[in-house]
């Protein structure tokens, strides 16, 4: 395991996309130290920043101290694993297609934004537009897990086509908009506007029905025997799932978009 | 021909094991899950998919339930059986279960179907992924750590079945004769071979209660017949055919056994031979064609060694 400390207490933010397992793999502490990072515009070497020790042997790195100034950590990634003891900033694993990043502290936006597959895990919260679609792309996350033990942001899941995202507590206004497949399930309470302009996938609330869009309709209770299989995946990532109970009220949405996407929340 | 009497044999618990092997061939084989929302409903949905399927001589398919499920045991956390089938390929096998889930399983009220096996995309078959087009365009799937979901509409929600199922190349044939003094008895031999053969995993008795009493060899006076009565174990031509049975032996019943590797048939025969020797048994043989139809031979000597 590669051990980076992050030294700087620089409020400047700090663009680190090499630390990952890909970046790390086959190469010595010098050539590790040297690998190039953004300190605002400034271009800088790794090693100015963290201190760095260990091996690469199992191709995993743990990342010390609070790193809220690091943004993509991990981004791209393809393999191995990264742990991160305290808080992240943005981009935290954008475009990862494989391996897994767990935080045990918090992060901020664009978490997994446009991710491929892999898995992210964070203890803490997060900040806007986890697994979206960067501004002027059309598909968001395209496959993997994402889950947040903590509350998100607004625009959660923006664009998604494909994947898995968990939020163990509030979420805000807009999850899952223009969403295009996939699946979202939130513990906790919902902002505004959910699902809008969803074409396909699917929501769950498992604790309330938020106000849904009126371009939403009521079709049936009923209890969908594939839910099950999500609950028993997030129990692997002790999710909590208190209320998991059938029925479940479907309605189907956003109308105004293809109307193929699903609401699920309990039934009265 | 020599009958039993003369042909070499071991003595194992008081009973008579003939010196010869039961002659297997190889088959492709999965296992499919069905849940639903009780056992009851379950069940119905197990036996109705895997009804008529014997052998392959004469069935599409060899099936049958493997066993019972728990709730925790299933995909979907419901009561649930696991079913196997057996074909000569992957497309019989495929073109198989599609009409038997599509009728037996999709029909049945709030059932569930999952794959059973590791897949192998170079050797899986497609059920859900063929069955999806009953959704006339309002399925859906899901995809999660590489496994896709069909979700079919149907008028009591929806029927979830995965796209794939993995196959293995498993061992079809395997068997056991037992010659007793009464058809009593030797039902109850076989009764008690059938129990214990089942308790191997990734093994199927396809015949009805694991048990068949139509022995058959190959061919026919009949030229358009495949398969008919094995009359030299028939007690009741014993006086008129070339009889393979001793004269106190009133009734022969066969114990078949498909698997999914030779070892776990081996497994499930030792077991039905061990559990079947007892009172009224004479005698243990098994089913063979001199070594000309299949590939693996099984010898009874090596189950009782």
């Amino acid at each position: 395991m590669i051990r980076l400390s992050y030294l700087s207490s620089s409020k400047i933010p700090l663009e680190a996309e090499c630390i990952t397992p890909d970046f790390f793999l086959g190469k010595t502490y010098s050539e590790i130290s040297k690998l190039p990072v953004f300190d605002g515009n400034r271009k800088c070497e790794l090693g100015q920043f963290f201190s760095i020790s260990g091996t690469m042997d199992d191709d995993s790195i743990l990342i010390e101290n609070d790193c809220s100034n690091v943004k993509l950590i991990g981004s791209r990634m393809t393999r191995g694993k990264i742990e991160v003891l305290g808080n992240v900033g943005m981009h935290l694993g954008a475009g990862i297609s494989g391996g897994s990043i767990l935080v045990r502290g918090s992060a901020t936006d664009w978490v997994g934004a446009e991710m491929k597959g892999g898995t992210i895990e964070i203890l803490g919260d997060a900040g806007h537009l986890i697994g979206a679609a960067y501004r002027g792309a059309s598909v968001g996350m395209r496959g993997g897990n994402l889950i947040i033990h903590g509350s998100c942001g607004n625009e959660v899941g923006s664009h998604m086509r494909r994947g898995l995202i968990a939020i163990g507590k509030n979420v805000g206004d807009f999850v899952g908009m223009g969403m295009i497949a996939g699946t979202i399930i939130t513990a906790g309470s919902v902002g505004i506007r959910a699902g809008a302009e969803m074409k396909r996938g699917t929501l769950v609330f498992l604790t309330e029905r938020p106000a849904l869009l009126p371009t939403f309709r009521f079709s049936c209770d009923y209890d969908p025997a594939f839910l099950t299989i999500y609950f028993n995946k997030l129990k692997q990532f002790n999710f909590p799932l208190l209320n998991t109970i059938s029925p479940w009220s479907r309605y189907c949405g956003d109308l105004i978009s293809l109307g193929r996407g699903e609401i699920l929340c309990k039934a009265n | 021909m020599m009958n039993n009497s003369e042909t070499p044999s071991l003595i194992f618990q008081g009973v008579k094991i003939i010196d010869t092997f039961a002659e297997a061939f190889p088959i492709t084989g999965t296992r499919v899950i069905v849940t639903a929302v009780s056992r009851e409903w379950a069940f119905i949905a197990a036996t109705t998919s895997t009804g008529y399927a014997s052998s392959v001589i004469g069935c599409d398919t060899e099936a049958g339930i493997e066993r019972e499920l728990s709730p925790d045991e299933t995909p979907d956390g419901r009561p649930g059986f696991s079913l196997l089938f057996f074909a000569f390929s992957r497309e019989a096998l495929q073109k198989a279960i599609v009409a038997r889930v599509g009728q037996s399983i999709l029909t049945c009220p709030t059932t569930a179907c999952y794959n059973g096996l590791p897949i192998d995309p170079s050797r899986a078959i497609q059920i859900g992924g063929m069955l999806r087009f009953f959704g006339d365009g309002y399925q859906t799937s899901k995809l999660l750590d590489g496994k896709r979901y069909w979700r079919i509409p149907v008028m009591d929600g929806e029927f979830v079945c995965e796209d794939k199922f993995g196959t293995v190349k498993g061992v079809a044939g395997g068997n056991i004769l037992i010659l007793a003094t009464t058809q009593a008895l030797a039902l109850q031999a076989a009764s008690r071979g059938v129990a214990a053969a089942r308790k191997v995993p990734d093994v199927l008795l396809p015949f009805p209660g694991g048990v068949v009493r139509s022995g058959s060899k190959v061919g026919s006076k009949y030229k358009k017949l495949k398969a008919s009565t094995n009359e030299a174990y028939c007690p009741t031509l014993r006086a008129i055919a070339a009889s393979q049975l001793d004269p106190n032996v009133s009734a022969v019943y066969e114990i078949v056994i498909d698997g999914f590797s030779r070892e776990a048939v081996e497994a499930a025969m030792k077991n039905a031979l061990h559990a079947a020797c007892g009172e009224g048994v004479e005698c243990i043989s098994a089913g063979n064609y001199g070594g000309k139809l299949g590939p693996v031979h099984i010898r009874l000597s090596s189950l009782i060694s």
